[in-house]
């Protein structure tokens, strides 16, 4: 029973209880042997919790107070010093803040989903080759969708690009999606206003209807609910505006503007090998991921027995919806906050290191008062109050630090996430926020508070001269950390900028420079026939080549870099491959004169032309990478391929293009008459404009709108951009994130330069006698002033090996990012010792040189 | 006898009813930290039973402001257990709580005044 009591009376500050613990144990031993009896005893206990526990709160608090309102009187006599600490606090909660709320927005929060860890993504995937995932044919949709159990409901969706007309603005191309009825109710969402998709809608053949995202729908329709029910032209279509959908809603990527019921013709159940869309499922309550990846390579190994010619090899993947993270997003945001936790740190060491140091000028007023009673408990109370002090307004301007900061970072979240482009400052952030402000106070303030309560009694022996030489070891050694940490950031730094150079550096196998380009997205289906297409297309680029300063104008289906997909099954006579071994290339369909306009090399045969019509003989240019894997050492002018659907024969070899950017392998392409077949369907109808020419590229817009707008009134511009920005998107968040880590770079070099100007600033003024007398027995200046920067390069050095060690470590994680360049890479490693040193000489320049201004006659007067 | 530095008695008013008791207790003679209870019980005929962390902080808080101060153990007890402290009411201490007396007079005066409280019998 005493124990219990001992215990509460842990819940009072150490100094209240070696003052009054065993009164306090004596007294309620005294009360337990009057109490008598057994509810004697039990109405004692009632009494005595409550009362132990209110008063411990009590006292707590008061003792707070008491430090709280000292540590300000303290601090408020040394501003220069609290705003330091402040803007160093300040900076290590902000980086880290920032990179937490990012990471938490992309790897962590839940999507704005119920339920969403249930959510779920099939796709067909190969088996052979690892990792390679394929969109969905309808037949196997379907028949997943028949055959598994594991699941709620399953629904089908794919990407949506229609023109919108008949509003008042210019035709607009929109980003959407197609979605079969269930996907709305499997994701769990409601629409604002309206309805969303019926079984009655994917009927082929339905009437058309459509759901507005809020932002298009405040955009064009200025939040007017009467819209549900009225009329809207996409592609030239009436569809029926049945809803519209929240503002937090982004599906299936956060482009996606509106939507439209995906219908099923018939015939598209015919091919297996039709891919075109994607499969979303809830998990069943109580089923596993697991269980779900089961039941589905049972059923995928059953429809590969079936369908053995289109399917062998075709397995079924089951992903999380909130796992569509790619792993390069995932490294660089962790890299981002690996980073900022590194830039905390130094903070964390550079604080500490102000504060060791105050806690030394301070020691005679320490020592004087553990002499009057405060215990070291106490003491190391008191000033933990001050570093957490410090740390409060520090984690607040970082809060806000962070707040300016995201918009910066939002490169760094993938546009294919149905999230929102910037994050917010949510609960759970101010909550990190809070608990990082706490744990930096305690972190910086923790070591000087310990170390200030030890040998306080020798300091007022020994009065406050001697200059305790311990603490000047430590003090190096949070220096040393500093420098160390710093080096292993301005190492990452560099490795990913001599990436960055690597990366920028790659061919893209066109010349990016120079050339404009802009979308026409066709509507269809009056687009739907090359006879409608090509006198559209006639007209733009024979009005286009007539524009001074052009070089040269085509049109292609996509855009390397701003579409890497489109990729198909190749079949070569000669070279039997089974249909579900069948390797594949991108397959591009072209306009006379891309390669020119583009600046593609064309190493054999010739470019397509208009006399290669859907009645002639089907024709295919093909890449370099391509006559590589199948015809080596062979001539490949004449020979055949079956590829999109058509025997076509090669007519032409060009140079391969980084159709998946700069970083990724591309399959071999091949490039086909815009009129072969005759009836692309809009995903592969060509749209993008490309136009060389010799002066500034925007200079053309206005005349390519103008050649446009009198082909075609009602067809949208959109995507205006130059290739070399094309290129340039490719770079954009590695770019932001070296900016991020360049800045973090800058921050820890500096307060690692502060932290050894403090620490030698000190030493010098610590031992002006020391020095007087040197000078005074006949020191050169230049010896002092050597001593001092001597001591300051120990320093840096020490770090620098401790540093190298860690930067060898990032070098090691980051690997996956560098492109190929050595974790050690030997230019970065020296550029960053370089920075250390000139660091250090900076830093220890100012006291070096009051060192070499001692006046020996004052030093040693002052004794 | 106030000391120089210590505030006018008014200024502490009104006392914790904690403290007030604790004054009381210890104007009829220096007492240890049990003996405040049992006085404080017994005055009030087991009305307030004050528990060991409300005395004490209620004992430090006093100490601080002068109302009592801490006497050396007397030489006549006998206990065998461990060393108690003992308490003294200071001149201070006495005349915060003759201040406080005051106060509450006034108040029933008051109170009487307005038909709340009955006339003395």
């Amino acid at each position: 029973m005493t124990l219990l009591y001992r215990a509460l009376l842990y819940l009072y500050p150490a100094s209240w209880r070696a003052e009054y613990g065993s009164e306090m144990r004596s007294v309620f031993a005294s009360r337990q042997r009057d109490a008598g009896g057994f509810f004697g005893l039990l109405a004692l206990w009632m009494e005595a919790i409550p009362d132990m526990i209110g008063n411990a709160v009590a006292v707590q608090f008061d003792l707070f107070r008491q430090d709280v309102r000292q540590a300000l009187r303290s601090l408020r006599r040394s501003p220069g010093f609290l705003l330091t600490a402040i803007a160093i606090a300040a900076i290590g909660i902000g980086a880290t803040t920032a990179a937490f709320t990012m990471v938490d927005h992309v790897l962590i929060r839940p999507l704005p989903f119920p339920h969403q860890g249930q959510l779920v993504v099939l796709r067909e995937n190969d088996l052979q080759g690892m990792g390679r995932f394929w969109d969905v044919s309808p037949s196997n949709y379907r028949d997943w969708k028949r055959m598994s159990r594991s699941f709620e409901s399953m629904g089908a969706y794919r990407g949506l690009s229609v023109n919108m007309t008949g509003t008042q603005s210019e035709p607009l191309n929109i980003q959407g999606g197609s979605f079969t009825a269930d996907i709305l109710p499997t994701l769990g969402v409601k629409p604002l206003i309206g309805r969303v998709f019926t079984a009655d809608d994917d009927r082929d053949g339905a009437p058309r209807t459509v759901i507005l995202s809020y932002g298009l729908w405040q955009q064009l329709f200025a939040g007017d609910t009467s819209i549900v029910g009225r009329t809207i032209r996409l592609d030239n279509l009436p569809y029926n505006v049945i809803g519209v959908m929240p503002a937090s809603f982004y599906f299936p990527t956060r482009e996606a503007r509106l939507w439209t019921p995906m219908q099923f013709p018939p015939d598209v159940f015919e091919d297996r090998t039709n891919t075109y869309i994607y499969g979303l499922a809830r998990l069943k309550a109580g089923v596993s991921l697991e269980q779900a990846q089961a039941e589905m390579r049972t059923i995928g190994a059953q429809l590969a027995r079936a369908y053995s010619k289109e399917l062998e090899h075709v397995g079924i993947s089951v992903t999380l919806l909130r796992d569509e993270v790619s792993d390069r997003t995932r490294m660089m945001l962790q890299v981002l906050l690996g980073a900022a936790l590194c830039v905390l740190l130094i903070a964390c060491l550079n604080l500490a290191n102000l504060l060791t140091a105050r806690a030394m000028v301070r020691r005679r007023e320490l020592a004087v008062r553990t002499a009057l009673g405060a215990g070291r408990e106490r003491l190391v109370r008191q000033m933990l109050t001050e570093s957490v002090i410090l740390a409060i307004p520090g984690g607040m301007l970082g809060l806000a630090i962070a707040y300016a900061a995201l918009p910066m970072l939002v490169r760094l979240v993938p546009n294919y996430l149905p999230i929102a482009e910037i994050p917010t400052l949510d609960a759970r952030v101010l909550l990190f926020a809070l608990a990082l402000t706490v744990v930096t106070g305690i972190a910086f303030g923790i070591i000087p508070a310990v170390r200030a309560g030890d040998n306080t009694a020798t300091e007022l022996r020994e009065g406050g001269r001697s200059g305790g030489g311990r603490r000047e070891h430590f003090r190096a050694a949070l220096v040393v950390a500093e420098v160390a940490f710093s080096i292993a950031l301005l190492v990452g730094f560099g490795l990913l900028t001599r990436a960055l150079w690597r990366i920028q550096a790659v061919d893209p196998g066109f010349r990016a420079d120079h050339v404009l380009t802009l979308r026409t997205s066709l509507p269809m289906p009056r687009y739907e026939k090359t006879e409608t297409r090509e006198p559209f297309y006639r007209r733009v680029l024979d009005e286009t080549r007539r524009l001074p300063g052009v070089t040269g104008a085509a049109y292609i289906s996509f855009l390397p870099m701003v579409m890497g997909g489109g990729i198909w099954p190749v079949e070569i006579a000669g070279h039997p491959e089974s249909l579900a071994n069948r390797r594949t290339a991108s397959m591009r369909f072209v306009t006379p004169g891309y390669f020119a306009a583009m600046g593609i090399p064309l190493f054999e045969g010739r470019d397509v032309r208009e006399a290669d019509s859907n009645t002639a003989p089907y024709v295919a240019i093909v890449s370099k990478s391509f006559v590589a894997r199948y015809w080596k050492n062979e001539d490949p002018i004449g020979r055949h391929i079956n590829f999109g659907m058509h025997d076509r024969t090669v007519i032409g070899v060009v140079g391969d293009t980084r159709v998946r950017g700069p970083e990724r392998n591309p399959e071999p392409q091949v490039y086909v008459s815009w009129r072969q077949p005759d009836d692309v369907t809009t995903w592969y109808a060509p749209k993008d404009l490309v136009v060389r020419t010799t002066g500034d590229p925007y200079a053309l817009v206005s005349s390519l709108r103008r050649i446009i707008h009198s082909a075609d009134s009602d067809l949208p511009i959109s995507d205006v951009q130059t290739m070399t920005e094309v290129v340039d998107q490719q770079t954009a968040a590695r770019r932001t994130q070296l900016g991020v880590l360049g800045l973090f770079g800058a921050i820890a070099v500096l307060l690692a330069a502060v932290g050894i100007h403090g620490l030698l600033a000190f030493a010098v003024s610590s031992r002006t006698q020391e020095i007087g007398i040197r000078i005074a027995l006949g020191a050169r200046r230049a010896d002092i002033f050597n001593m001092t920067v001597g001591e300051g390069l120990k320093l840096a050095v020490a770090g620098i090996l401790g540093g190298l060690v860690l930067a060898y470590a990032v070098g090691r994680l980051l690997q996956s990012l560098l492109a190929g360049v050595a974790p050690l890479d030997a230019a970065t490693l020296s550029v960053a010792v370089l920075v250390a040193l000139i660091m250090t000489l900076a830093g220890s320049l100012l006291p070096a040189m009051r060192a070499v201004r001692v006046d020996p006659t004052v030093a040693m007067r002052a004794e | 006898m106030k000391h120089p530095d210590l505030p006018e008695p008014e200024t502490l008013l009104p006392l914790q009813p904690a403290t007030f008791h604790i004054l009381l207790a210890l104007g009829a003679g220096d007492r240890h930290g049990y003996a405040i209870i049992q006085d404080v019980a017994r005055r009030t005929h087991n009305q307030l039973r004050l528990g060991a962390g409300t005395l004490y902080r209620s004992l430090q808080r006093m100490l601080e402001q002068g109302l009592i101060i801490e006497i050396a153990e007397p030489e006549e007890t006998d206990r065998d257990d461990e060393r108690r402290r003992y308490y003294r009411i200071t001149a201070y201490g006495e005349s915060v709580a003759r201040a406080e007396a005051r106060r509450l007079t006034e108040l029933v005066k008051l109170a009487r005044a307005s038909g709340f409280a009955p006339e003395r019998a």
